[in-house]
């Protein structure tokens, strides 16, 4: 005999009395499996409290973490990619800008913005991972040129949070010459000794390391962000082992002497306001 | 032993035809002279034909030619044999894949850098097939940063199928090498003349590549991707290639016509493998043109013109407004 007799038989809720769970209450950790609320999640600045993983945000989220009072003036924002090229792979390369825009509400993987940080003026440019990877075109090095010319006239300092999975393939040779671009212009930051903080999140690879990523005066990094030049399945591939556990991790980077320090992101804007003292004073 | 691309087939039938006629007139029983006369002057047209429509995916097959002249081949030639190798980037070790040193052209010193592939299965190895480590970006950084100390010119001869992707290379800063190399060239206040004489692939190529006369020789690539890799990214096989290359508008004719190079070197008939000595004099008579062209050119306005020349490249539009709507 049971332990327990049913009072009612089988499931008599009709369809319209269910109560249906929304979608995107809950946030589950991909590195720990920890649950937690989305509110709770984003109260934490979408950073797990058990386990500390930072999950990748866009510009607005950046934006309104380091601009007081989440005010800033965009720059270029109105710019998109050309096709230069008439770049046809599977589905032409319009077609995917085309979808992007309309996917993510973002005009390109990059945008610029002049504000304040603690009551000091700073021109703060941030790549956007779900714009095609956050993959660097010629809107990415044209807007990273403006936020620098900016950066220039106001004769503050410049900060580029950087996420991308490296150069956009169908802007090619355009898309390699970005990292000419890019660095072109902070040499013309650095003859005007004005400072430039790189900040690198996950994952910052391929073409954006090898350029502006990792031409800071200061290289800062979130925790355990994916930082490399090749990405580590080419890696694996060209070793033919496997690869050494916390490979290419902020704290591995930082450990090989290319950081100069690994920041919470709750603290991200008390550290760059910290060395803009220090540059400052 | 001559190597002979799939395309190169009828080229390849000639010569050997030609062969066979040099034997048979050496047991000199027949006037071959008529008929060896023909089949030159067929040669050269099927070489003038075939090398006048080539496709892109053919010019990358070209770009790798094992018979190919490499680096140090050129260097040679436009230094007439006075150049020095020097090595090491005076913190890690010597990047056999990236030469360097100091050599004479018309009697001015000039400073070379550059990958430099293997010629056998060997050196092939000893030179890791052109790809070198961030102590080969280093290496080059330092010697031409001693070029810029005693006011000596640069030739960079940009031939990698890419920076390694080597565990220690990740370890050892590959991205911070090839990074600083970008911004350290693009402020040397000397003429820095940059050669593409096979691949040009990527970051790899672009970390000795920026000067103030980049040329490509006329059978080279130079992009973001190889083929190869492209293919297999967005086509997701390794089918595509000869498509990617075709998109990639990887060849010496695209990238001047979009502005990303300043020149382009011909190449002998038949490409440079067919006549090394011809590509040889080609590259020499442009890299001294260009050397003699900027040494007069102000080290202030030098820079300022490479930062606005890279600064031009890209093209981007601006989004047409969303119409209001009307109320």
């Amino acid at each position: 005999m049971g332990w327990f007799t049913r009072t009612k038989e089988g499931i008599t809720t009709s369809t319209e009395e269910k109560k249906e769970t929304p979608e995107g209450l809950w946030y589950k950790c991909p590195e720990c499996d920890e649950i937690v609320t989305s509110e709770d999640h984003e109260n934490n600045l979408w950073v797990c409290p058990k386990c500390e993983h930072h999950e990748k945000i866009g510009s607005d989220e950046y934006f309104a973490l380091l601009f007081d009072d989440q005010r800033y003036t965009e720059l270029g924002a109105d710019l998109v990619a050309g096709d230069p090229l008439g770049f046809v792979d599977t589905k032409p390369y319009k077609e995917r800008l085309a979808k992007s825009r309309q996917g993510s509400g973002l005009n390109d993987a990059l945008r610029a913005a002049e504000g304040k940080l603690d009551k000091r003026t700073v021109v703060i440019s941030c790549m956007d991972f779900r714009f095609i990877g956050g993959s660097m075109g010629s809107v990415v090095g044209e807007k990273i040129a403006i936020a620098a010319d900016q950066a220039m006239k106001r004769k503050c300092p410049l900060v580029i949070i950087s996420k991308s999975g490296g150069a956009r393939m169908m802007e090619a040779g355009f898309s390699l010459m970005q990292m000419a671009k890019t660095s072109a212009k902070l040499t013309q930051l650095a003859a005007k000794r004005l400072p430039y903080i790189s900040v690198l999140t996950d994952p910052t690879t391929g073409g954006v390391t090898a350029s502006f990523a990792m031409l800071g005066d200061l290289n800062i990094a979130e925790p355990k962000a994916l930082i490399g030049f090749a990405g580590p399945r080419v890696v694996k591939e060209t070793i033919g082992t496997d690869l050494p556990k916390g490979f290419q991790t902020s704290e591995f980077v930082l450990e090989h002497g290319f950081l100069d320090l690994i920041v919470h992101r709750k603290d991200l804007k008390a550290k760059l306001s910290q060395f803009i003292t220090f540059f400052q004073s | 032993m001559q190597t002979f691309l799939e395309f190169e087939k009828p080229i390849q039938n000639i010569i050997e035809q030609i062969e066979k006629l040099k034997e048979v007139a050496a047991l000199g029983a027949v006037d071959v002279q008529p008929t060896l006369r023909d089949l030159e002057k067929k040669l050269a047209d099927t070489r003038t034909e075939i090398y006048a429509n080539l496709s892109p995916w053919e010019r990358v097959q070209v770009s790798r030619h094992p018979d190919r002249p490499y680096t140090l081949k050129y260097i040679e030639a436009i230094t007439d044999g006075t150049f020095v190798e020097v090595h090491g980037d005076r913190t890690v070790k010597d990047d056999k894949a990236m030469v360097g040193g100091f050599g004479l052209v018309k009697g001015r010193t000039v400073m070379f850098v550059g990958q430099q592939k293997g010629i056998n299965t060997k050196m092939r190895q000893y030179r890791n097939f052109g790809m070198a480590n961030p102590e080969g970006y280093r290496k080059a950084l330092r010697l031409m940063k001693l070029a810029e100390k005693f006011n000596k010119p640069v030739v960079t001869i940009i031939d990698t199928p890419g920076a390694f992707p080597g565990l220690e290379a990740e370890e050892r800063g590959q991205g911070e090498a090839i990074a600083r190399n970008l911004f350290e060239m693009m402020r040397l206040r000397v003429p820095v003349i940059c050669v593409v004489i096979g691949e040009g692939a990527s970051g790899g190529a672009l970390g000795i590549g920026i000067g103030d006369k980049v040329l490509m020789l006329e059978n080279t690539w130079y992009s973001v991707i190889s083929p190869e890799s492209c293919s297999s990214i967005l086509w997701r096989s390794w089918d595509y290639k000869a498509q990617a290359a075709q998109a990639l508008k990887l060849t010496a004719k695209d990238m001047l016509a979009n502005k990303l190079i300043d020149g382009i070197i011909p190449e002998p008939v038949g490409g440079a493998h067919a006549d090394v000595e011809g590509a040889c004099r080609n590259v020499k008579a442009e890299v001294v043109k260009w050397l003699e062209k900027l040494a007069k050119t102000d080290p202030d306005k030098l820079v300022e013109r490479r930062i606005k020349k890279f600064c031009e490249m890209g093209v981007v539009e601006k989004a047409k407004p969303t119409p209001k709507a009307k109320s």
